[in-house]
């Protein structure tokens, strides 16, 4: 994306442009784990779909989203601290 | 997503097309990924629920649950989607 060959007038606007599209990624990235939380968290909370989706369910996708975010940050955590001290 | 760079800058650089344009179309074709998304995922879902031992065709128990499963699948979107969006908000308030 970064060979576009504009004159110097569409500078400002070349700018502008890539300030929105930056903004518009950053929703696609966030529709975009939406996807990958609903695909993990249907399988751990929705048994038979019924007419409407009751109350334990959603909370169980509210704590399943939260529960893989904390899942996330601590293994990341763990991970980067057995990088820093080289024991594998 | 891919041929996005290659569309814009044949366009661009022949200055046919201002921001706005570019804009609209970017934000089409993000909205066409996500809904491809959305319905590759939830034929896979729903397929995996209603769809026991595949028959001759697809009955009318297995079609209300097919319709059935892709309102959920799309209630159970909203709730994470909502879920996310508030623990984003909640990390962002604590740095």
């Amino acid at each position: 994306m970064a060979d576009f060959d504009f004159n110097s007038s569409e500078k400002a606007d070349t700018a502008e442009l890539q300030k929105m599209i930056a903004v518009e990624q950053q929703k696609a990235q966030f529709q975009a784990q939406v996807h990958n939380f609903t695909d993990v968290c249907w399988d751990k909370c929705v048994e038979k779909p019924s007419s409407k989706l009751d109350s334990r369910t959603e909370t169980c996708l509210v704590s399943c989203v939260e529960r893989f975010i904390d899942t996330t940050l601590t293994i990341t955590n763990r991970f980067t601290q057995m990088v820093q001290k080289g024991t594998h | 997503m891919d041929g996005f760079g290659s569309d814009f800058s044949s366009a661009a650089g022949s200055g046919k097309m201002d921001t706005g344009t570019i804009m609209e179309q970017v934000k089409v074709q993000i909205a066409v990924a996500n809904a491809q998304e959305l319905l590759q995922r939830m034929t896979d879902k729903c397929f995996k629920k209603c769809i026991g031992k595949p028959g001759g065709t697809l009955d009318n128990s297995e079609q209300k649950c097919i319709a059935m499963c892709m309102d959920r699948y799309m209630d159970a979107w909203n709730t994470v989607s909502r879920a996310y969006n508030s623990r984003l908000q909640r990390e962002r308030a604590r740095i």
